[in-house]
């Protein structure tokens, strides 16, 4: 790796961005467990979100490692406060219904399965290999949701209209995927990883034709703008943590 | 002191907790084996990122290593290159499908190109042999399975994914 064209401090940004989209969104796809509609999908999240949690905990291990101050991946998943998380706000927002946690996890999925194989070419051979892995495992988790995406977009005019309510809803929120950051140009030019923003016309060659086959609108893109992934969060992330860092918050050091 | 032929073969004696008709070594999980004065280095690569039984089976590793005689057991974890059903041998497959989990057919493409496919495949029931089968989920009791039913006989079966 070539350490001219990134500071640590970016590299660590870098990957604590991957790794908190999966952790958060592990976080509020596992709500369901327990919940869902019916037993197949109750498995099938809770196998999603098993996968996410998996590669957070990968992630964040080796951000720990890059920031060499024996921060191990339990500290940063429970001990840091809010405005030190990185994911983005799509990631957070409350699960609302099926359909909403359907969307979202189409919309995430088909980012990550663009964004993981560029990643399984990084020059930091570790987030490679983590990359290359975790790329199977998005690949599943894509061809499902966009399954119930189109079971859902193009089924009872109830179930419809829900789906439809979950993409308007989501679609403002996906902006922030492709926003731009020193943090991104950093990274593309010590190919660690690519800008996200360069991802954004493949991301939609392959979620529009789903979105189409759902008979789902397209929402037009609005000036709204959201910034988790610079730390400033929504009020759903203090309720999220709340509820993922209790233990340790309450019990410093816990373990079992 | 074990040799390393006889500590592989300790190893293929270690079931997989979740599937326990095939052994770790089977489902190709156990990268490598290295012996030193100190002992032993077992190389295990996880199934999938999030596989809650990654450390049970490492458990397993070490209690089995130290019972047969090793002096000392390091678990090593090694995600590159990442694990493929691929690794799982012929023989194991016909003992997952005795078992009633139908084995892992051919891999998905790499890369990101992979086309999302709604085309339904059918797999043989290996309960009655029946093609007559659908999909209920991409997902089953553990990360690595698929939830199927047969039409046939009307059986639920599991189907080892493809990754």
């Amino acid at each position: 790796m070539s350490e001219h064209d990134i500071t640590r401090a970016e590299h660590i940004e870098y990957v604590l961005r991957l790794a908190d989209n999966v952790l958060i969104l592990g976080q509020r796809i596992s709500e369901w467990c327990g919940h869902a509609p019916v037993i197949e999908e109750d498995l099938a999240l809770s196998n999603m979100a098993l996968d996410l949690i998996g590669q957070s905990r990968l992630l964040l291990t080796h951000a720990g490692e890059l920031e060499g101050k024996g921060r191990d991946e339990d500290q940063l998943a429970f001990l840091r406060v809010e405005r030190d998380f990185r994911n983005v706000t799509l990631m957070e927002v409350p699960n609302e219904d099926f359909g909403r946690t359907t969307v979202r996890n189409f919309l995430f999925s088909a980012f990550q399965v663009l964004l993981w194989d560029k990643l399984s070419a990084s020059t930091d051979r570790a987030l490679a290999a983590i990359a290359a892995k975790s790329l199977k495992e998005a690949r599943y988790h894509l061809n499902h949701s966009a399954e119930w995406v189109i079971r859902l977009g193009d089924g009872t005019a109830l179930s419809q209209q829900k789906t439809q309510a979950a993409l308007d809803y989501l679609w403002p929120y996906s902006a922030e995927l492709f926003a731009d950051s020193p943090v991104d140009a950093a990274a593309a030019a010590a190919g660690i990883g690519p800008a996200w923003s360069a991802l954004e016309a493949e991301w939609e060659a392959l979620v529009l034709p789903v979105l189409a086959e759902a008979t789902l609108v397209v929402p037009a893109r609005t000036p709204f703008k959201s910034f988790g992934k610079f730390g400033r969060h929504s009020e759903h992330m203090g309720h999220l943590l709340a509820t993922m860092q209790y233990m340790q918050r309450t019990y410093p050091g816990a373990q079992w | 002191m074990l040799t390393e032929s006889q500590a592989w073969q300790v190893l293929d004696g270690v079931p997989d907790p979740e599937v326990p008709v095939v052994s770790v070594v089977e489902l190709g999980i156990i990268r490598e084996l290295r012996c030193s004065d100190d002992g032993l280095t077992v190389v295990v690569t996880p199934t999938y990122s999030g596989c809650p039984a990654t450390e049970v089976i490492g458990l397993a590793i070490r209690d089995s290593l130290l019972a047969a005689g090793a002096p000392g057991v390091k678990l090593e974890t090694r995600l590159d290159p990442p694990w493929t059903s691929d690794w799982i041998g012929d023989a194991a497959r016909e003992k997952l499908r005795a078992y009633g989990i139908v084995p892992p057919g051919d891999r998905a493409v790499s890369g990101a190109a992979q086309p999302i496919r709604f085309v339904r495949k059918r797999l043989t029931c290996p309960r009655c042999g029946s093609n007559d089968t659908e999909r209920l989920s991409e997902f089953g009791s553990t990360a690595c399975k698929a939830t199927w039913r047969c039409r046939s006989c009307l059986e639920p079966f599991e189907y080892f994914k493809p990754i």
